[in-house]
C-alpha cells in the first residue's frame, strides 16, 4: 500500500516537473554577473519574456531595438530586475547601455 | 578541595594547545590570504595574444599599409594632418594637449584618447559613436573639424600617390583602394598598438621586488577603498564602459547624444590606465593636469546629479593613500619600443 503511495506521488512529482519549463519557457531568466549576461544566446517563443535579474555588485541598464522602438529598462541596481516582451519573430541584440560588453541575442520563434 | 597547584598542573599544556591552534588558525588564514591575492592577480594577467575580428583577419601587409595611412597627413583635407597628429606616439598615442586641434586650427571639445590596447576594445570613440575601430578610423578623417577629407575624393587622392595601389593590392587582393580598405588597413595598424610589459606586470608575474610597497598598497586601495576598480578593471584597467563621473561640465553629455538613455547622460568611455603617466591631461575634457589631482576628484572632487554613477561616491582616502594610489598608477607605465616614422610613397 505505502509503495503504491511513493509511485503516485513520484508520478505527481515528475509530471509536474515536465510541466514546469513549458511554464518557464514563458519567461526565461538571464543574470547579470560579474559585467556579464549569464548566457550569450537564448531562444525564445513569440509573446515571451524575458528577465533581467542584477546579481551583480554594480549597476546596469538592460535596453533593446525592437524594430523603430528602444526597449529601456532604465537603471537596475544591485538586486533589482525588469522584463521585455518579444512578441515579433526575429532576431534581436540585447545589450547593457552602461557596459557594452554585456552582449545578449534573443532568437523568437 | 582543588588547590592551586592542581589548577596549573591540569592546565599546564594549555599555552601549548593554544599557541598550537592559533599558529594553525594562522596558517589558515595564511592560505586563503594567500589564495585571494593570487585570485586578485588572476584577474590582471596579460591576454597571450591580440584579438582580430574574422571579417578583418591580421597579415602583414595590411599592418604595413595601416602604419603608411596613419601617418600620412595626405589623408587630411588640408594634406597637414594625420592620425598621428593627434595620437602621438611621443605621448603614448594622445597629444598631450586639453583637447585635440583640427584641420582649421580649432579647437575640439573632447582631449584625444590613446589609441593602446584598442584591439580588445568595444565601441569607440569618448561616446561610443563607432561599432567597430574600422569605422572609427574613417570618423576623424571625414569629420569637418577634425581632418576634414572630403571621402568621396579620398580614394582619388590615394590612387594619384605611387605606390599606394601596389600596397592596397598586397595588403587587399582583387579590392585595391577602398575606403573600405583604408578603414580596415588603419584598423589593422592599430590593433597591433599594445602597451608593453610593466614593472605591475613584473609584479604580477611574481617578482615582489618589481614594484614598490606604496605602489602595493596602491594596488590594494585601488581593488578596495578607493573602488577604481569598478570601472577601471582588468590588465587594461577598463570595463569600455560609460559613466558619468561627475566632472563639472555640463554641457557635453556624452554617451546619451548617440544613445538616449537617461542614465547615460554626460557619461563617457572608461579609458584604460595604461602609461597613464604619460598621457595627461586627464578626463574626456583634459581638465585635470595631475594623477593627484584625479584620485583627488574621485575621493571627494565630483559633483553630485541624478546620473553620477553608483560607484562615485566620497573614499575619504588620506594624502598617504591618494600618494600610494599614485604610486601604484606609475607602475603601469612599459617601456614601449620606439615607433620610427614610415618613408610614405610619393
Amino acid at each position: 500500500m505505502r509503495s503504491y503511495r511513493q509511485i503516485f506521488f513520484s508520478l505527481v512529482f515528475v509530471c509536474a516537473a515536465a510541466i514546469t519549463p513549458l511554464k518557464a519557457q514563458d519567461t526565461v531568466t538571464i543574470s547579470q554577473k560579474g559585467k556579464a549576461f549569464s548566457e550569450s544566446s537564448v531562444t525564445i517563443k513569440s509573446g515571451a519574456k524575458v528577465r533581467f535579474v542584477n546579481d551583480d555588485t554594480v549597476a546596469h541598464n538592460v535596453y533593446a531595438r525592437i524594430g523603430s522602438d528602444k526597449e529601456d529598462l532604465g537603471l537596475q541596481k544591485p538586486g533589482e530586475q525588469g522584463e521585455i516582451s518579444f512578441d515579433k519573430p526575429g532576431k534581436y541584440r540585447v545589450r547593457c547601455a552602461i557596459h557594452p560588453k554585456m552582449k545578449l541575442t534573443v532568437v523568437v520563434e | 578541595m582543588l588547590r592551586l597547584t592542581d589548577i596549573v598542573s591540569r592546565f599546564k599544556y594549555l599555552p601549548v594547545v593554544l599557541v598550537g591552534a592559533a599558529t594553525l588558525m594562522g596558517i589558515e588564514q595564511g592560505a586563503q590570504s594567500q589564495q585571494a591575492d593570487d585570485a586578485l592577480r588572476a584577474l590582471y594577467q596579460r591576454p597571450d595574444a591580440v584579438p582580430y575580428p574574422e571579417d578583418n583577419p591580421y597579415s602583414d601587409a595590411k599592418a604595413h599599409l595601416g602604419k603608411l595611412l596613419f601617418f600620412d597627413p595626405r589623408l587630411s583635407g588640408e594634406n597637414n594632418l594625420s592620425c598621428a597628429s593627434c595620437h602621438n606616439p611621443s605621448f603614448s598615442w594622445e597629444d598631450g594637449q586639453k583637447t585635440s586641434v583640427g584641420v582649421p586650427m580649432t579647437r575640439l571639445g573632447r582631449h584625444t584618447p590613446t589609441v593602446l590596447n584598442l584591439a580588445w576594445g568595444e565601441l569607440f570613440f569618448w561616446d561610443g559613436r563607432a561599432e567597430s575601430l574600422e569605422e572609427q578610423a574613417l570618423g576623424p578623417i571625414a569629420s569637418s573639424v577634425e581632418m576634414a577629407q572630403d571621402l568621396d575624393q579620398l580614394v582619388g587622392k590615394l590612387q594619384a600617390i605611387d605606390g599606394y595601389s601596389d600596397l592596397f593590392e598586397k595588403a587587399f587582393p582583387g579590392t585595391g583602394i577602398t575606403l573600405e580598405n583604408v578603414g580596415a588597413a588603419i584598423a589593422t595598424y592599430e590593433r597591433t598598438i599594445v602597451s608593453a610589459t610593466a614593472p605591475f606586470d613584473r609584479w604580477i608575474a611574481g617578482d615582489e621586488s618589481a614594484i614598490s610597497d606604496a605602489a602595493k598598497r596602491g594596488f590594494a586601495l585601488f581593488n578596495g577603498k578607493a573602488n577604481c576598480v569598478a570601472c577601471h578593471e582588468g590588465w587594461n584597467f577598463t570595463d569600455w564602459g560609460f559613466h558619468d563621473i561627475g566632472l563639472p561640465d555640463d554641457q557635453d553629455l556624452g554617451r546619451y547624444e548617440q544613445l538616449d538613455i537617461a542614465s547615460l547622460k554626460h557619461a563617457f568611455k572608461t579609458p584604460g590606465l595604461r602609461n597613464i603617466v604619460e598621457r595627461a591631461p586627464y578626463m574626456h575634457d583634459g581638465s585635470i593636469r595631475t594623477l593627484e589631482a584625479v584620485v583627488q576628484h574621485y575621493n571627494h572632487g565630483f559633483v553630485q546629479r541624478e546620473t553620477v554613477s553608483e560607484s562615485i561616491f566620497a573614499l575619504g582616502l588620506t594624502d598617504d593613500e591618494v600618494a600610494d594610489l599614485v604610486a601604484f598608477l606609475h607602475t603601469l607605465s612599459s617601456d614601449d619600443p620606439a615607433v620610427t616614422y614610415p618613408k610614405l610613397p610619393n
